[in-house]
């Protein structure tokens, strides 16, 4: 056996040794999270219900956005991959300054504190699927095999660039907690910045080129694109010349750009990370 | 051919007393540059090293760096000057219970606790039986830890962190809990893992006990590393010492 030098981690390569670690974390902040609770995991059934409800009647009925067909599904499908977005980025960010006694006192790969914040959110991700799938179904929801792939690529597109981005704030936040409220407000921008309450043609009318380029950047705004071409595009029963109008243009390389964004921000996060986390025991 | 488990090569580690937090104190900061004042030399300089089944007492008054050090060798610290080299896996009881949840129950926290500390799924499942045991709280196994008494807690804790089978074995402090019957239990513990030729490294303000456990004894004071000699000598050096 070879001496080495502690505290150094292999960054996120490293995590999938610690696979039994990682998943006994998710288990505790899921326990952690609904104890005590009647409901327990079924609060995660009935926050986006109520969350869909407040803006469908507000936006859809009162100011009339219903009028895009089965705007029930687009908004849904929409509201799924953002709280899935919200969910790991926002949790990811605090969860190092939450774990701070673990981190002062025993050294283990950090990473794995933002890492587990996906599987969390992916265990509050499926029943919000199942719920999409069965109102798709409803309005005779009949995918083909490229509109399935792009719901998958578009939640790695999201779960990608939360982690990225949650690994960057979280090393942050532990020195500054200013972070964590930066976070906040992107969140509560991100909604609003991605064509999920609306129609992405809207916007396409109104702004300039470049503006349009910048809204198309934004990697959230085709993955939730790909989400209704998921989920909504195929419970329209439009006819395929329609799906000019139905999918913003050049969907697809839009994608390629998305993922490539999500990439530079994951390799980013993880490099800002690893020169942090140095100093991750003396700062908490 | 006796190897070294631990070698602490030249090692200094600095802290920064007042955190600037706020945009004013940035500014300031910015302007005047950094302050001398504001920092704390908490190693300096210090050299060892650690022959692999050797049982090392690190002695010091409050404020010496005796678990600052520890905290390097364990990589929850790096070092700012000079590197550490460790062999093996390191699992440090810097703290009893750093790890366990109280609204986990006893069964949950040492499956939880002993992957912390390296531990894999089939170590802890063939481990589980002896670490209840030893532990002394099977009637709680399925009660939340926050209900247990802190005696039950830490008991538990330490049944844990003995059992985690580390090539390098930390020790922080760590038996001043516990009643009388357990400390023995906890104690024989400790030589039994010598014993069975993994490297010791203990801080305790328990002289007694560290002269007991202990072969050899490192005096700390303020940053710097005074002796290095056998336990019983490295205590009296200790206490000819009047505290700074």
């Amino acid at each position: 056996m070879p001496l080495r030098e502690p505290g150094i981690g292999g960054g996120l390569f490293y995590v999938a040794r610690w696979r039994f670690l990682l998943m006994l974390l998710v288990r505790k902040e899921l326990r952690v999270r609904y104890r005590g609770s009647v409901l327990g995991i079924m609060w995660s059934y009935v926050k986006p219900l109520v969350q869909f409800l407040v803006y469908y009647i507000a936006l859809g009925v009162f100011l009339g956005l219903n009028k895009t067909s089965a705007y029930s599904i687009y908004l849904f499908s929409g509201i799924v991959a953002i709280n899935f977005f919200n969910e790991i980025f926002g949790n990811a960010t605090r969860s190092v300054v939450l774990n701070a006694d673990l981190v002062k006192k025993i050294y283990l790969p950090r990473e794995l504190f933002p890492v587990s914040m996906i599987w969390v959110a992916l265990v509050h991700l499926v029943p919000q699927l199942i719920i999409l799938m069965g109102g798709a179904l409803l309005f005779d929801w009949r995918p083909g095999p490229l509109n399935l792939l792009a719901g998958v690529v578009a939640l790695i597109i999201v779960a990608v660039l939360a982690l990225g981005l949650g690994l960057l704030f979280s090393a942050v936040n532990v020195l500054f907690r200013d972070a964590e409220n930066i976070v906040d407000l992107f969140l509560m921008v991100g909604t609003w910045a991605s064509p999920v309450l609306y129609t992405w043609d809207k916007v396409y009318a109104k702004v300039p080129h470049w503006m349009w380029v910048i809204y198309q950047s934004n990697p959230l705004t085709p993955a939730v694109e790909l989400m209704h071409y998921c989920f909504w595009y195929p419970a329209t029963h439009q006819s395929p010349a329609s799906l000019a109008k139905a999918v913003p243009p050049n969907l697809a390389l839009w994608s390629l750009l998305s993922i490539f964004i999500c990439m530079v921000a994951l390799a980013v996060g993880q490099l800002v990370f690893a020169r942090l986390q140095g100093r991750f025991a003396q700062e908490l | 051919m006796t190897v070294n488990s631990v070698e602490v090569r030249h090692v200094s580690k600095r802290f920064t007393l007042r955190h600037t937090r706020s945009l004013k104190e940035l500014a300031v900061w910015k302007s005047r540059g950094r302050d001398l004042t504001n920092i704390f030399l908490a190693l300096d300089d210090v050299a060892l090293s650690v022959r692999q089944g050797e049982s090392v007492g690190l002695l010091g008054w409050n404020g010496s760096g005796k678990s600052t050090l520890l905290k390097l060798i364990s990589g929850v610290m790096r070092p700012d000057q000079g590197s550490i080299g460790v062999r093996g896996r390191v699992a440090g009881l810097i703290e009893v219970g750093a790890g366990f949840h109280p609204d986990l129950t006893g069964r949950e926290n040492v499956y939880l606790n002993g992957a912390t500390l390296g531990m894999s799924r089939r170590q802890i499942d063939r481990l589980f039986d002896d670490i209840v045991d030893f532990s002394g709280v099977s009637r709680f196994l399925d009660t939340e830890v926050k209900f247990y008494s802190s005696g039950m807690f830490f008991r538990l804790a330490f049944a844990v962190a003995v059992h985690t089978e580390p090539d390098v074995f930390l020790v922080d402090e760590i038996l001043a809990v516990g009643d009388e019957p357990f400390q023995r239990i906890a104690v024989a513990r400790i030589q039994e893992l010598c014993k069975e030729g993994r490297t010791l490294i203990m801080v305790s303000h328990d002289l007694p006990m560290v002269e007991r456990i202990c072969e050899r004894g490192i005096v700390l004071r303020e940053g710097h590393l005074e002796h290095d000699t056998d336990i019983t000598s490295a205590i009296k050096l200790l206490r000819q010492t009047d505290r700074a």
